[in-house]
C-alpha cells in the first residue's frame, strides 16, 4: 500500500511542527524520515498513524488512494512501534504480541489455536522463540524492540511505522538491529516508514530518504541521489561531513564552471579531495597539513589554506596514499577538488 | 578547579552515612529515646488504654457492648455508609485521575483544586454546608419536606458527608502514579485496535491496581472513622443515625466507659487491619514496580 500525504499543516500553539508537507511513499518500500530533532519528522509519522490530527482543513492522508484523514487510529491498520517500545509491562511477551488479536470483536477474532500459531510464527520471525513467558522487564533493549515489532506485525498492518526504532539502544546493538530490520523488510515487504536523526542509519537501510528540516521536507530520493546531489546546503551538511570552501580557489579544474565571485561558497566532501605534493607540478589549492588522524580504514587530515589560514579543510585519503606521500603535520600540499557543489540561492553576506 | 567543584558536590552523598555515626553517643541515644517516648505516649499508650478500658470488666462485659441494639445499628450504619462511599469514590477517583493524568484540557488545575477541597475544608464545615443546603431551613429543604424526603438527620446525609470527606483518597493516590506511567501503552493499545474500554480494563487498570487498592484502603479507613462531618448531619438519633464513632461519643458522655471503649476497640482493630493491609499492598506495589522498571 502506498502512503500519500498532501499539504499537511500542524501547529502546537505558536509552534509550527509541519508546514505544508506533501509526501508520497511508494508501496512496499522502506522509507526513512531523516532530520534533526524538532524538524517535524515524528509529528508527521504520528499524523500518518492517526495519533495526531493535522490542523483542521489542512491537507489529507491517503492510503492507496483512499482518504483516511477521518479514520480513527484503530481502523487505519497501521503497525506503530514506539521509541521506548511501550510494551504492556504487566503482560508476558506472548500476551503482548497477541494483544492486537485478542481485542478484536468475537466475529473477527481468530481462535485460540490460530492466535498461538501466529504469535509463535512472529516470535520466530523476530528471533525470540522461547521467550514467550518472559515479562518485558526481563528482556534487553534490543529484545524489547523486537517484541514491539512483532506486536505491531501481529495485526497484519498495511503500513509499518517506526519512531526512532534504534534511538534508545547502544551503538553495537543498533548496528546489528538495523541490518536485521533491513533483512526483515526483504522478507515481509511491508510499506515501512521509520523516523531517525541518524544519517548513517537512514542511508544504510532505506530505499528512500526524506530529509526534513524546520517543519518542511528538504529533499526526497534514494540514499545515493540525496547524498550525491543534495538539493540544499542543509541536506549537504546533514548527510555526512562537508567542507565549506570560500571562493575563489585554485583547487578546481578549469572545466568546473563556478561562480568564482568573492564571497561565494563551494561545498566539497572530504573524500572528494585529492592531495598532491607541490613539486608534482599539478595545480591546486595551496595548504598546510595541520593534523593527521589515521586510526581506521581511511586517514583523516585537517589542512589549513595558505591564502586563508583560518579556513580548515578536512580531507580523507587511503592510508596507502598517506604513506606514499609521507605526509606529516606541517607538510605543504596542493588540494584538488574532484567534485564540488554550489547552490544558486546561497548568497553569503 | 574542576576537581574542587566535583569533590564539593560529591561530599554530601559520600559523607552523609559516616557523619551520622560520628554524632556523640549521648546525642544519638537522646534523640532515639525522645522518638520512642513520643511514639509510646501518643500512639501505643492510647491504643493500650482502649483495650485495657474495654476489658476492665472482663470479656463478658466487652461482648455485651456489641449485643446492644443501638450498637448493632451503629455498626450497620457505618458499614452501609462505607459500602456506598468507597465504591462511589473508587469510580470518581479513577475517572478523575484518568482525566487529569492522561488528557490536557482547560480547567485542569481547577479540577485538581476541587479534588483537594475535602482535605482543605474542616469536616465540620463540610457537614454544615450540607445542613445549609438540605436542612429544613436550607435552600432545598422545604422542597424535600414537601416531597417527604429526608437527607439531614437521616442516612442519605450521612452517606453524602462520608463520601465528600473521603473523596480525595483514591484520586490523590492515582494521579502521580498515572502521570509517571505516561500514555504510551494506551496509545500502543489504540494502534492495535483496542476500544476505549478494552484499553482501560486491559492496560490502564492492571498498571494501577496496587495504587488503586492502596487508595481504597485509606479511603475505607477514613470512611469508617469519620466523625466531624457526620456528627453535624446525623442528629444523633440512637439506633437510627448514629455511626460507630458517634455511638462511642454518646456512650462515653453517659459514663458507660466499658461499652464506649469496647466499641472504640472495634475501630482500633479496623485501623490495625488497615495498617497490615496497607503494608502488604505497599510491599507488593514496590515489588511490581522494581520488576517492571
Amino acid at each position: 500500500m502506498s502512503v500519500e500525504v498532501s499539504h499537511l499543516r500542524k501547529t502546537f500553539g505558536q509552534y509550527t511542527a509541519l508546514d505544508d508537507v506533501s509526501l508520497a511513499v511508494p508501496r512496499g518500500r522502506l522509507t526513512a524520515l531523516l532530520g534533526p530533532s524538532g524538524s517535524g519528522k515524528t509529528t508527521l509519522l504520528r499524523i500518518i498513524a492517526g495519533l495526531e490530527m493535522p490542523d483542521p482543513g489542512s491537507g489529507a492522508i491517503r492510503f492507496h488512494g483512499q482518504d483516511v484523514s477521518q479514520t480513527p487510529v484503530g481502523a487505519r491498520r497501521v503497525g506503530f512501534v514506539f521509541q521506548h517500545y511501550a510494551l504492556f509491562r504487566h503482560l508476558s511477551v506472548f500476551d503482548n504480541v497477541a494483544f492486537g488479536l485478542t481485542v478484536r470483536p468475537k466475529a473477527t477474532r481468530p481462535s485460540k489455536a490460530e492466535i498461538r500459531e501466529r504469535v509463535h510464527h512472529l516470535l520466530r520471525l523476530v528471533q525470540l522463540d522461547g521467550y514467550e513467558r518472559r515479562l518485558p522487564s526481563q528482556l534487553s533493549g534490543g529484545q524489547r524492540q523486537r517484541v514491539a515489532l512483532a506486536r505491531a506485525l501481529a495485526v497484519e498492518p498495511e503500513v509499518l511505522l517506526l519512531d526512532e526504532p534504534f534511538g534508545a539502544l547502544d551503538a553495537r546493538v543498533r548496528k546489528d538491529l538495523r541490518r536485521w530490520l533491513r533483512q526483515l523488510h526483504e522478507e515481509v515487504h511491508l510499506t515501512t516508514i521509520f523516523v531517525t536523526h541518524d544519517q548513517e542509519e537512514a542511508l544504510e537501510i532505506a530505499d528512500e530518504v526524506v530529509v526534513m528540516n524546520q517543519a518542511r521536507i528538504e529533499q526526497t530520493g534514494t540514499p545515493e541521489s540525496v547524498y550525491d546531489h543534495p538539493a540544499s546546503p542543509f541536506v549537504y551538511e546533514f548527510l555526512g561531513n562537508v567542507n565549506r570552501l570560500s571562493l575563489p580557489s585554485a583547487g578546481f579544474a578549469s572545466a568546473d564552471a563556478f561562480d568564482e565571485r568573492s564571497g561565494r561558497i563551494a561545498y566539497v566532501r572530504p573524500h572528494d579531495i585529492d592531495i598532491e605534493l607541490p613539486h608534482s607540478g599539478l595545480t591546486g589549492e595551496a595548504a598546510l597539513v595541520r593534523h593527521i588522524h589515521a586510526a581506521g580504514a581511511v586517514a583523516h587530515l585537517t589542512c589549513a589554506r595558505e591564502s586563508r589560514p583560518s579556513e580548515l579543510i578536512e580531507v580523507e585519503i587511503s592510508r596507502q596514499r598517506l604513506a606514499e606521500l609521507a605526509l606529516t603535520p606541517g607538510t605543504a600540499v596542493r588540494l584538488r577538488m574532484r567534485r564540488a557543489h554550489q547552490f544558486a540561492e546561497d548568497f553569503a553576506i | 578547579m574542576a576537581a574542587a567543584t566535583t569533590s564539593r558536590l560529591a561530599r554530601p552523598a559520600v559523607l552523609a552515612g559516616p557523619r551520622l555515626h560520628r554524632d556523640p553517643v549521648w546525642l544519638r541515644r537522646t534523640l532515639i529515646g525522645l522518638a520512642l517516648a513520643f511514639l509510646a505516649l501518643f500512639l501505643l499508650l492510647p491504643l493500650a488504654a482502649v483495650f485495657t478500658e474495654a476489658l476492665r470488666r472482663g470479656l463478658g462485659a466487652y461482648f455485651a457492648a456489641f449485643g446492644d441494639a443501638d450498637a448493632l445499628a451503629a455498626i450497620r450504619l457505618t458499614f452501609l455508609a462505607t459500602a456506598i462511599a468507597v465504591p462511589a469514590n473508587l469510580v470518581f477517583g479513577v475517572a478523575a485521575a484518568w482525566a487529569i493524568a492522561k488528557f490536557e484540557f482547560p480547567g485542569k488545575s481547577v479540577l485538581l483544586t476541587l479534588i483537594d477541597l475535602p482535605f482543605a475544608v474542616s469536616p465540620v464545615i463540610s457537614g454544615l454546608i450540607y445542613v445549609l443546603i438540605f436542612g429544613a431551613q436550607g435552600w432545598i429543604g422545604p422542597w424535600l419536606i414537601e416531597h417527604d424526603l429526608k437527607v439531614i438527620f437521616a442516612t442519605p446525609g450521612i452517606v453524602l458527608a462520608t463520601t465528600f470527606v473521603t473523596f480525595p483518597f483514591v484520586a490523590r493516590e492515582l494521579i502521580p502514579l498515572m502521570q509517571s506511567q505516561g500514555n504510551d501503552e494506551e496509545l500502543a493499545a489504540l494502534t492495535l485496535g483496542a476500544s476505549g474500554w478494552q484499553i482501560f480494563r486491559r492496560v490502564t487498570l492492571p498498571n494501577i491496581k496496587w495504587g488503586l487498592l492502596y487508595g481504597v484502603i485509606l479511603c475505607n479507613a477514613r470512611a469508617m472513622g469519620e466523625f466531624g462531618a457526620v456528627s453535624v448531619v446525623s442528629g444523633h438519633i440512637r439506633g437510627e443515625t448514629n455511626t460507630i464513632p458517634l455511638h462511642v461519643e454518646i456512650l462515653y458522655n453517659e459514663y458507660n466507659f466499658v461499652a464506649a471503649f469496647a466499641v472504640a476497640s472495634l475501630l482500633a482493630l479496623l485501623a490495625l487491619l488497615t495498617l497490615v493491609l496497607k503494608s502488604i499492598v505497599e510491599w507488593r506495589a514496590r515489588r511490581t514496580a522494581s520488576e517492571s522498571s
